[in-house]
């Protein structure tokens, strides 16, 4: 089992945001989120690479507890470099890319391997411009951000996040801020990646995608999970009616 | 057939300013000359002290102090700037106390009271606090000496300043930043060294040059505790030969130039550091 969430609890103070989630992803699988705005979609992914703290409950990824060190009956907190050594296998992609604007393409996709996995200058020069060959930017690998369009600045930012070699990859909302007739290369660099066995979480609006490439769809509400199932069963036929509320205002 | 379409046509004229632009190129003519003919100014003597030795070894003293005091403050002003952004709060009010003082006093009797610590405190030591006996102590007056004042006075006052730049540089950056460098699971350290301060230091160099400009004059405070820098220097001759004008202008002259070369420093890296922005 590649992620396991139970009864995942998250407060801001006094308002809780994610009210006892329980999700188990399987390696390989492509899972999507779905649901309204302010559901606490973004919080849970966050949660699962502790950039959040939760409150409750518990999250492992890769059979490994996630932000704690499990003893004696208790959970210690991690200090923040061993929760940064731990994240190593989770890739996450962000919906305003979020690329650092002063080193170009090739030199984004360097920077962990140079300095969180110490490889040489070489390799990770290499291995950089490979991935942005697969993200079919290997001509942009001198250009900065600013100078790439929304969807280039994405696919660079996916190719950042897989030179870590993750095995799990999380996307919250990746194509949300781009213009529409740039969400198709985003989406296509996607589908490559789940024809490819790569586990996926992914927060989406595009019914289509998930439809087409997901092997599972979550519907949360409020900060609870409110069904799950295969594509067809959720979104064809859903059985809350939350959940048909919710996809008659975004098909 | 000419129709209207082909006539020329006319500008309108600005006489105002060719006569504005002319009574100001006239009395800079006039202020010249007066200066150039003064009598007593004894421009000669500009250009035999210009070069004198003791200027040089002045000139040489500020620019120690300036790139010292400088250093001091910057390396002490970001470890402040950290401290305040930290979730600790005991760093928070400690860092924001520091800026409270240093700021809030004059820099002259900030040197001074270093000059004359040696009064109150005879003997600076190391060893057990609240009266426990000394390992090792010397005295203040061979520890503090007029140069370790200068820089105290105006290292820890310019660290203050650069906190706040540091500080607002630091907070102008992205949070997203941070998270990206965090998701992809660099420490906190590479995190800063690599994602936030370079970015940072787009918005910290242009108002650390004006530092560094105002510090190199700032220097010429320390003639308070009688460091024989450049003005200390220029005021000790003319202390003997009563040529005060000439030997100012010889003092300014060098600050000029130093901040000249500063000035061009400072476009050079600032047209570095626009890299990856949007012209
Ligand atoms: N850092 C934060 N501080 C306070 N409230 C937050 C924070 N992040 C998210 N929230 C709140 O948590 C709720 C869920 O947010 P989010 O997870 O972003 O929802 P979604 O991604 O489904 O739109 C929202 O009501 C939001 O306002
Ligand atoms: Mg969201």
């Amino acid at each position: 089992m590649m992620v396991e969430a139970i009864n995942v609890r998250k407060s801001f103070g006094a308002v809780e945001v994610l009210k006892g989630i329980d999700l188990t992803v399987d390696a390989g699988e492509v899972v999507s989120l779905l649901g309204p705005s302010g559901s606490g979609k973004s919080t849970f992914l966050r949660c699962i690479n502790h950039l959040e703290r939760i409150d409750g409950g518990e999250i492992s990824v890769n059979g490994e507890l996630v932000g704690y060190r499990r003893q004696n009956g208790r959970k210690y907190e991690l200090r923040p470099r061993e929760t940064a050594a731990a994240r190593r296998h989770v890739g996450m992609v962000f919906q305003r890319f979020n690329l650092f604007p002063h080193r170009t393409a090739v030199e984004n996709v360097m920077e962990a391997p140079l300095f969180v996995k110490r490889e040489t200058r070489a390799a990770a020069k290499q291995q950089a411009l490979d991935l942005l060959d697969r993200v079919g930017l290997a001509d942009k690998a001198a250009a900065y951000p600013a100078q790439l369009s929304g969807g280039q600045q994405q696919r660079v930012a996916i190719a950042r996040a897989l030179a870590m070699r993750p095995t799990l990859m999380l996307f919250d909302e990746p194509t949300s801020a781009l213009d529409p007739e740039l969400v198709g290369e985003v989406l296509e660099v996607m589908k490559g990646l789940a024809a490819e066995g790569m586990t996926m979480i992914v927060v989406t609006h595009e019914i289509g995608f998930a439809r087409e490439v997901c092997h599972r769809v979550v519907f949360m509400d409020a900060g609870v999970v409110v069904e799950a199932g295969p594509p067809q069963q959720v979104l064809t036929n859903p059985s809350h009616a939350r959940t048909r509320t919710f996809l008659q205002k975004v098909l | 057939m000419m129709s209207t379409a082909d006539e020329p046509i006319v500008r309108l004229r600005h006489p105002g300013r060719w006569v504005a632009a002319a009574v100001i190129v006239f009395l800079l003519v006039v202020f010249i000359h007066f200066v150039a003919t003064a009598p007593k100014l004894r421009l000669d003597l500009v250009v035999g002290y210009l070069f004198e030795k003791s200027i040089m070894l002045g000139l040489v003293k500020t620019l120690q102090l300036t790139v010292i005091a400088m250093l001091v403050g910057a390396v002490l002003g970001t470890i402040l700037a950290v401290m305040r952004l930290s979730e600790n709060p005991v760093l928070r009010s400690v860092a924001g106390g520091y800026v409270w003082l240093f700021r809030g006093t004059p820099i002259l009797v900030q040197l001074l009271f270093w000059f004359f610590l040696g009064t109150v405190v005879p003997q600076l030591s190391i060893g057990l606090p609240f009266g426990g006996p000394d390992l090792i102590s010397w005295p203040t007056n061979t520890v503090i000496t007029q140069f370790t004042a200068a820089i105290l006075g105006l290292g820890l006052n310019e660290a203050a300043y650069m906190a706040e730049i540091v500080r607002a540089g630091i907070g102008s950056v992205d949070s997203g930043q941070r998270e990206a460098a965090e998701a992809l699971s660099m420490s906190p350290w590479i995190t800063y060294r690599r994602v936030i301060l370079p970015q940072a230091a787009r918005l910290i160099v242009p108002p650390t040059a004006n530092q560094t400009i105002s510090m190199l004059k700032l220097t010429s405070l320390v003639l308070v505790i009688g460091l024989p820098e450049l003005t200390t220097t220029a005021q000790l001759i003319y202390g003997r030969n009563f040529q005060q004008i000439p030997l100012l202008i010889v003092a300014s002259l060098w600050y000029l130039v130093l901040t000249t070369i500063l000035t061009v420093i400072q476009n050079r890296l600032e047209n570095r550091m626009s890299r990856g922005v949007r012209r």
